[in-house]
């Protein structure tokens, strides 16, 4: 085995000549890939894809040295697709849904893997037989057992999924999630969009509740290939309006967790907390979800001293009702019942799954890219994630609380550093990309890591261009928090991740 | 303890909007636009557009916002041509209406002749709806949300969303229509007892938006379904939707 590091180190948003990145034996990728994810507080697996290449394919991996603060990347050459690989998921289980989406899209087969069924039916997947009415579901044979299936329509105004409990008595023995009904073909679309405004927009559409964290990664993965700098200001503004993401949706989970304890008063509450921020997005940008905000260079839609102060005074107010009604929704018995204790997932396999964001924080796991990977007005801070130990309904709840307050800190302190009279550059519609190169970068939405990578032809043209949602990794985490608890319990653990749907399936 | 509740919706006050009506948005928001006369390079206008949404028809130009995105670069690269008023009341029942020409003032209606009969007489005191994302991207769906809340309370009206298509006197539907889901989007509709509505809420349900172009969307049932309403928006402001659906039901809201 060797022991020397064969990869290429890369910095939040940073770019690389994509033959730099070291090609490996496959033996080599897969010791390498298993090692560097050995402890997980050091580092995880941020993506891991396959692009197609002569005669076969190159398989990327990017895993995420959270200690470091860069990303490293290293590759195999695949040389024909009909050769079958041992998989990484038997020795690390972060991989699984990456081989999972490999096998769906290109055929290549993963030895040994435990679990490769189709992630989303993409319109594009190499088996065109595999249709998604006939997802191969997990099936106990037994005369005990009974199983409830929800969806891909639910009862409430949410996106499709679909749901299958296996349960012995009102007990969970396992939940099945099948997703895919959301695809669309985004990653299809960005290379065959002619112009930059067509795929910004396309980014804003991945998913419009995280249309501010999508939108930024890929206006920086265009910025990082056009080698486009960006003034101080507008950086300030964008992460003003990242944490102003958070805040509302942060506060909007809050509502739909009270909805399903049945406490009407934080339900009404918090749905309206949610109103004034976006309105104030709104007043910014002309749309309550930051839709046009964001943009390749600049802005048309700088941060006037005006909107700052209406800024500040909309936090003040929004803080004292918010704390008011967040201290009483987490101190009354009849919610704590119902959040402590429930849909517990341990540490070890948030670990061992791989998840990122909030499902990280809420045991204990500092992944936060705003703290490992700082980007933009997090680098010149000491940002420290808030965590929970406890992984049940009531962390992802409290941490939600907690970062919100977080997020109204960091608005107001960005509000002051913010320059008054800087002038703020205006959008490129036109980026022109540096052929031949790589770059990945990393945004902290409000559910985690989202990460875009983009690669270039040698004409400057995307070639390639792979999104992540942190949804990838968490979907799991749900399922196995359902495990041996009551299918009564399934709404509150369902609304207490929050998952997406749109992002998922893109 | 319930003294604490009863202080904690003092401080909230009153978030509720009294008249949904005559509620006006800030002057930024990006409702029906205007198209001047100003000379500007045309076909450079036309492809600027990300969706083309933006035409030249019987020599004006035209706006077809049942495509448009609503991203209002237009009118910050051609400012003196296009002006995004303020103006959310654009839900009509004929998709014709959404085309809005160079030099109009539009405003966009409910025709009455096309509204069956027996949708007024049944439909006007009480509404409930089923909504079915269809690869909605989460944006109309929350704004749906937003619909019932306590600012929006279409609840008031007594129109609500409902969680079955049984209990449902129509489907709403956003997002492009995937091929993944199209089937389960045809079985919603058909489970609703007639007669029933069918509404087609945002700019990816209306024509695609972004996505219309898409090998993963299958959208032939719309060709099979009479549409009720089309709502634009990217995403749908809730005084859009809530104006829209009361001027279909109701010959009082009707401008």
């Amino acid at each position: 085995m060797k022991a020397t590091n064969q990869y290429i180190k890369l910095k939040n948003g940073g770019q690389i000549h994509t033959a730099d990145i070291p090609v490996l034996p496959y033996n080599d990728f897969r010791i390498q890939a298993i090692k560097l994810l050995l402890d997980f507080d050091k580092a995880h697996c941020s993506n891991y894809f396959a692009i197609p290449k002569e005669n076969g394919f190159q398989l990327i991996a990017i895993i995420a040295d959270d200690v470091d603060r860069e990303f490293l990347i290293f590759s195999h050459h695949l040389l024909s697709s009909d050769i079958a690989l041992e998989s990484l998921t038997q020795d690390h289980f972060a991989f699984h849904i990456f081989e999972r989406e490999i096998h769906e899209n290109f055929n290549i087969q993963f030895l040994n893997h435990p679990w490769l069924k189709p992630v989303r039916f993409a319109h594009n997947r190499a088996d065109q037989s595999k249709q998604i009415a006939n997802y191969p579901f997990y099936h106990f044979n037994s005369t005990e057992m009974h199983e409830v299936s929800v969806g891909p329509i639910h009862a409430g105004i949410i996106e499709p999924g679909h749901f299958k409990f296996s349960c012995h008595g009102e007990t969970v023995k396992h939940l099945e999630i099948q997703l895919g009904w959301q695809h669309r073909g985004i990653e299809t679309l960005m290379l065959h969009k002619k112009t930059d405004l067509q795929r910004t927009i396309l980014a804003e559409s991945i998913t419009a509740d995280s249309a501010m964290a999508h939108a930024l990664a890929f206006v920086t993965s265009m910025e990082s290939l056009g080698q486009i700098k960006i003034d101080y200001n507008l950086s300030i503004e964008r992460n003003i309006a990242l944490e102003l993401e958070r805040l509302a949706m942060h506060t909007g989970d809050l509502c739909g967790m009270c909805t399903d304890v049945a406490y009407q008063l934080g339900s009404s509450v918090f749905n309206a907390l949610r109103t004034p921020i976006i309105n104030f997005t709104q007043r910014w940008c002309g749309n309550r979800f930051g839709k046009g905000l964001i943009r390749i260079g600049g802005t048309h839609y700088p941060l006037s001293n005006d909107l700052k102060s209406d800024l500040n005074s909309v936090l003040s107010e929004f803080e004292s009702r918010f704390v008011e009604m967040a201290e009483k929704t987490f101190n009354i018995p009849s919610v704590i019942k119902r959040f402590d204790g429930i849909g517990i997932i341990s540490k070890t396999n948030v670990g061992l799954l791989g998840c990122v964001g909030m499902v990280a924080k809420t045991v204990g796991f500092k992944r936060d890219i705003r703290y490992s990977h700082p980007f933009g007005y997090y680098n010149t801070i000491n940002f420290e994630p808030k965590t929970c130990i406890s992984g049940d309904v009531m962390a992802r709840g409290f941490l939600r609380y907690q970062e919100a307050l977080q997020s109204i800190q960091l608005i107001k302190t960005m509000i002051d550093v913010h320059q008054n009279s800087a002038e703020v550059s205006k959008p490129i519609y036109k980026a022109d990309l540096k052929p031949n190169s790589f770059c990945v970068n990393a945004i902290e939405g409000w559910r985690g890591e989202i990460v875009h990578t983009a690669l270039t032809d040698e004409n400057g043209q995307l070639a390639w261009y792979k999104i992540k949602d942190p949804s990838m990794h968490n979907w799991k985490a749900l399922e196995l928090s359902l495990r041996n608890i009551e299918i009564s319990d399934f709404p509150i653990n369902n609304k207490s991740y929050d998952l997406s749907y749109s992002g998922h399936d893109l | 303890m319930f003294l604490d509740d009863l202080i904690i919706v003092k401080h909230q006050g009153k978030q509720f909007i009294k008249d949904l009506t005559i509620a006006t948005l800030p002057e930024i928001f990006r409702g029906i636009p205007q198209i001047s006369d100003e000379p500007v390079n045309i076909q450079e206008l036309i492809g600027f557009c990300p969706t083309d949404a933006i035409s030249e028809n019987k020599n004006k130009l035209a706006i077809d916002l049942g495509k448009c995105a609503f991203c209002g670069d237009c009118q910050m690269q051609y400012p003196n041509k296009i002006k995004f008023t303020n103006q959310y009341k654009m839900a009509t029942n004929n998709r014709d209406n959404l085309l809005v020409y160079q030099g109009e003032s539009k405003e966009i209606k409910i025709e009455e002749n096309l509204i069956r009969q027996e949708i007024q007489s049944i439909f006007n005191r009480s509404l409930k709806l089923r909504q079915v994302s269809a690869g909605g991207d989460n944006g109309n769906e929350l704004e749906m949300g937003a619909c019932g809340n306590v600012n929006f309370d279409m609840g008031r009206f007594g129109i609500e969303f409902t969680a079955s298509p049984r209990h449902a006197d129509g489907i709403v539907v956003t997002g492009p229509i995937t091929e993944n889901m199209a089937d389960a989007l045809q079985i919603a509709f058909e489970a609703v007892p007639e007669p029933r509505l069918f509404i087609l809420v945002g700019v990816d349900a209306i024509s695609g938006g972004i996505f219309a172009e898409s090998p993963a969307l299958k959208r032939d049932f719309l060709s099979k379904v009479h549409i009720d309403l089309y709502v634009p928006g990217n995403p749908v402001h809730p005084l859009t939707f809530i104006n829209g659906i009361l001027e279909l039901t109701r010959q009082k809201y009707r401008r």
